[in-house]
């Protein structure tokens, strides 16, 4: 309830900070500021201490699992601020709105790690939604930017139309919005209850980019300005996988039946679609928009769980993918183009930064002591402890090995073959800020329990 | 003790870094090599020794190193050929030595850890370690098909690894106490149908690295293209990896799945015995010539460990050491050649008798024990594996028995076309005598004699590993 609470008073507070406080850096301390404030805040509700204690009638519970990936939010997001700030304050006027806009996104991913009632799950969708959809189109000037937000808008408004029928079928069934998994024998209408079920893993699997509901992210991803889809790729779109097992990993499991049945099929043809795809692709920033829907075919590995691999791995997943993820973008930011062509000879002219990318291309395509390794390894067993089928995991590391071949490409850009980068001005401390997500990154590739002792002291 | 194999090229490797000139470069390589040296042939004196640590507690996993015999060879072999290779190649000179060296200690290290790890998520961890290094080097210092060649090489043995994560997670669910030490592998509850499972996903990731036929591809383009320092590593030492995990990890884990395929995997070992041999024949360029040979005496090795029987799987372990002895005689030999005259087509060869006499008496040398002679160390390990497989099948043994006279005929026609007839305008243009090299040459060829007439102190080292797996 504090983060709820600290976050949306902290947007209003950026709101007010664009005009009211001059000079980028200072807007951008200020965000500094509100997320380690904010992040106290959950740290304090984690500990039992709150600052208003509202009674939200069973509307949201909060577990030790979602506060804590609350503070993983906090974290990340800070990360990518501290990073990125510059660039963000390159886009458009007011760098303040764009860091109002993110507190708003952290309350909706506050409300989704904690909601638990449909309602709540609508309301933290849409607070999470609307400001991406302002993000995609932040660059006005920019016509593929203007085109993906209004495609991603139209999407994204018909997917959650979907959501809602999904969850008036569930209503119609049970009576109430409640996310309490009835019991099967009052159900009065067990078919009007699988409809709902399977409309909301429709529209669930929408938002986390999983195909065959995956065609927006492309052109979204790659028409949004770089900053800002490595924001969308990442903390975003983890804050939908929470939700996602929160529906459907703690409430409604026993209804496995119905949506068990088309969760390998998605799982594949995400994975298909989106390691497929990436090989072909010219451009990184594109590569790495298809890559990330590829990575959401291994996170959805997580609906799988029945056990403390399925948390604590999705847990790590987010963490490194998203890691690794920021770090590449930051890259691609700097970068004059966006093709492979621009890194050419990279490593001759840049090598920490070379260095740098390899660990973050290694972790995303889990190449071991990096964390992506143990990031796929905790889904892997999450997925074999569930009994869910051998195969399904040997389709999934086939295609794995297939997303060495694209992130591999990079490297050889970067390293063998010669050329003049097109890379951008590139102060010493920005590299350096990249090598600590990257230290972050082995250190969790060796020591990946560091990041679930706090789960359960 | 054990941990300084993976320490001191560790740590070297991370010194070599910053050491930018040439010369002090090469010289801090050789004196860490022969330090890891020096502490294999310690170890390799003593009884089974164990380094152990707690690693990741929430999967139970250990930082456990166990050496017996069958690591102990290994290590060895492992310890004798990076300063050899080393040594040997030090007058090549690659752009940016110290990276290409401190990429080569890093394989080092990877390879001691694979060889010594008893606890599977470690074995995975070193299994990929030591392949990534061997990536860059010969992406970036290979020859001009590099790149693609080296790629299929990556995501080929990949592609093989991620296989045997899955098999390593799916077994350790099956173990009582959910830990990954082999100790606990060995004991886990897998019904017959779950071994075949675990079984395959393990075989495929060592058929690939061995490479066994099919899967072999990746391989002679792999030899051909990577700078010459890491042929040798790759054929001399990282094969090996492959019929090592055999030996450590699937015969012993998955006794049951192994009986029922034995038959499958020795006939597709014979048939790439004898595939690799006739295409060997009708090579003219030294590297592919060796690279297929070397795919024909991988396959043996798999085939007598397969046939399942005490001598067969004594002259693997063999073997395993003496190959790589031998292959890595005739890579640098090989190396010399092109490294003088530019050239690796045998067509245009000749005279290298004439020419430099001791290194063509080295040649022969190597070449005889490539033929698996008596008196050389190759002989030894070969009877025994012949005989295994005429035990296990008189057929089988006769096929793959051809072998030894297809072998017989390539090493020799590429003796004869090197070493022999008049001096060539190539050969020729050999001037300087590779001081270094021919020390490391005319040392390896004494190990290949002398075990090769005195081979017990190599079976007394296996003796224990070999009590373990044939009990099991």
């Amino acid at each position: 309830m504090n983060a709820i609470i600290v976050s949306a008073f902290f947007g209003v507070v950026m709101m007010f900070a664009s005009w009211s406080i001059k000079g980028e850096n200072k807007q951008k301390n200020i965000a500094l500021i509100g997320l380690f404030l904010l992040f106290l805040a959950n740290l304090a509700q984690l500990n039992g201490w709150y600052v208003v204690d509202v009674d939200t009638k069973n509307m949201l519970s909060f577990s030790r699992f979602g506060l804590y990936t609350n503070t993983l939010f906090y974290c990340l997001t800070f990360i990518y601020i501290w990073i990125n700030g510059e660039e963000i304050s390159k886009i458009g006027n007011h760098a303040a709105d764009f860091y109002a806009l993110f507190f708003f996104m952290l309350c909706g991913a506050s409300i989704l790690t904690s909601f638990d009632n449909l309602l709540m799950l609508f309301i933290g969708i849409e607070i999470l939604s609307i400001p991406l959809y302002i993000l995609t189109g932040s660059d006005k000037k920019s016509l593929f930017s203007n085109e993906a937000a209004i495609k991603y808008f139209l999407m994204g408004s018909f997917s959650t139309g979907i959501l809602l029928l999904g969850i008036t079928f569930i209503y119609g069934a049970t009576g109430s919005f409640n996310l309490i998994p009835p019991d099967p024998s009052i159900l009065n209408e067990q078919f009007m209850f699988s409809a709902g079920l399977i409309l909301i893993f429709a529209a669930m699997n929408f938002k986390v980019s999983a195909a065959p509901f995956h065609f927006w992210t492309p052109d979204v991803y790659d028409g949004a300005p770089t900053v800002f889809t490595s924001f969308m790729a990442t903390i975003a779109k983890s804050a939908g996988f929470i939700a996602f097992i929160n529906i459907y990993l703690v409430q409604y499991k026993p209804f496995e039946k119905t949506w068990g049945i088309i969760l390998p099929l998605v799982i594949v043809s995400t994975l298909m679609v989106g390691n497929v795809t990436a090989v072909f692709q010219r451009s990184v920033k594109r590569m790495l928009t298809y890559s990330s829907i590829a990575q959401a075919g291994f996170m959805l590995f997580a609906l799988y769980g029945t056990s403390n691999f399925a948390n604590e791995g999705i847990l790590l997943y987010i963490v490194v993918y998203s890691l690794a993820s920021i770090g590449i973008f930051a890259v691609l930011v700097k970068m004059k183009e966006n093709s492979f062509e621009a890194f050419h000879g990279l490593a001759k002219s840049h090598p920490l930064l070379a260095f740098l990318t390899t660990v973050f291309l290694c972790s995303l395509a889990g190449i071991p002591i990096t964390g992506g390794f143990f990031a796929k390894y905790y889904m892997i067993n999450a997925v074999l402890v569930a009994g869910a089928g051998i195969w399904l995991v040997v389709v999934a590391m086939i295609f794995a090995s297939i997303s060495v071949y694209y992130y591999f490409k990079l490297i050889q850009a970067m390293y063998f073959i010669p050329g003049t980068p097109a890379i951008g001005e590139l102060d010493k401390t920005y590299t350096y800020k990249l090598a600590v997500i990257a230290i972050l990154i082995v250190v969790l590739g060796v020591f990946p329990n560091l990041l679930f002792n706090y789960l359960y002291f | 003790m054990l941990l300084s194999f993976i320490l001191i090229p560790f740590v070297t490797a991370l010194l070599l870094l910053f050491i930018k000139n040439d010369k002090s470069a090469n010289t801090v390589a050789i004196v860490s090599t022969l330090g890891t040296l020096v502490a294999a042939l310690v170890v390799a004196g003593n009884g089974a020794v164990d380094f152990n640590a707690p690693w990741i507690p929430v999967l139970n996993a250990q930082f456990l190193l166990h050496a017996d015999g069958l690591a102990k060879i290994l290590v060895l072999l492992t310890a004798i050929s990076f300063p050899a290779i080393i040594i040997a190649t030090s007058q090549n000179q690659p752009k940016q030595k110290n990276i290409f060296l401190s990429l080569l200690l890093f394989t080092q290290s990877g390879l001691m850890g694979v060889f010594l790890a008893g606890d599977a998520l470690l074995f995975y961890f070193f299994w990929e370690l030591a392949l990534i290094p061997v990536y860059f080097l010969s992406s970036i210092w290979g020859g001009e098909k590099r790149i693609a060649v080296t790629f299929k090489f990556f995501i080929y043995t990949f592609l093989g690894s991620l296989m045997m994560l899955i098999g390593i997670i799916f077994v350790y669910m099956h173990t009582s106490d959910q830990s990954f030490l082999i100790q606990s592998f060995a004991k886990a509850n897998l019904t017959g149908g779950q071994q075949v499972t675990a079984f395959a996903l393990f075989f495929i990731a060592f058929a690939i690295k061995m490479p066994i036929f099919p899967l072999h591809t990746w391989q002679p383009d792999a030899y051909e293209q990577s700078p010459s320092a890491v042929t040798m590593v790759m054929s001399a030492v990282m094969v090996k990896m492959g019929l090592y995990g055999i030996l450590r990890w699937l015969l012993p884990l998955f006794p049951t799945a192994f009986m029922a395929h034995i038959n499958v995997v020795v006939i597709l070992s014979v048939i790439g015995i004898l595939y690799a041999s006739f295409i060997a024949i009708r090579q003219d360029d030294i590297k592919r010539l060796i690279a297929y040979s070397s795919i024909a005496h991988i396959g043996l090795m798999n085939a007598a460990i397969f046939s399942h029987l005490q001598i067969g799987i004594q002259g693997a372990m063999v073997q395993l050491f003496s190959h790589g002895i031998n292959v890595l005689g005739l890579w640098i030999i090989a190396d010399i050649i092109e490294q003088q005259t530019g050239n690796r087509s045998m067509q245009q060869m000749g005279g290298l008798a004439k020419k430099q006499p001791t290194l063509a008496i080295l040649l022969v040398g190597f070449a005889l024990a490539n033929i698996a002679l008596p008196l050389t160390n190759a002989f030894v390990g070969e009877f025994l594996m012949f005989n295994s497989l005429f035990q296990y099948n008189v057929w089988v043994g006769a096929a793959a028995g051809v072998s030894i006279i297809l072998a017989a005929i390539y090493t020799l026609n590429m003796v004869q076309k090197i070493a022999y007839g008049e001096v060539s305008t190539s050969i020729n243009q050999m001037q300087t005598i590779n001081k270094p090299a021919q020390i490391v040459l005319i040392v390896l060829l004494i190990i290949v004699f002398v075990t090769g007439v005195f081979p017990q102190p190599l079976f007394d080292l296996t003796a224990d590993s070999l009590q373990q797996i044939i009990v099991k």
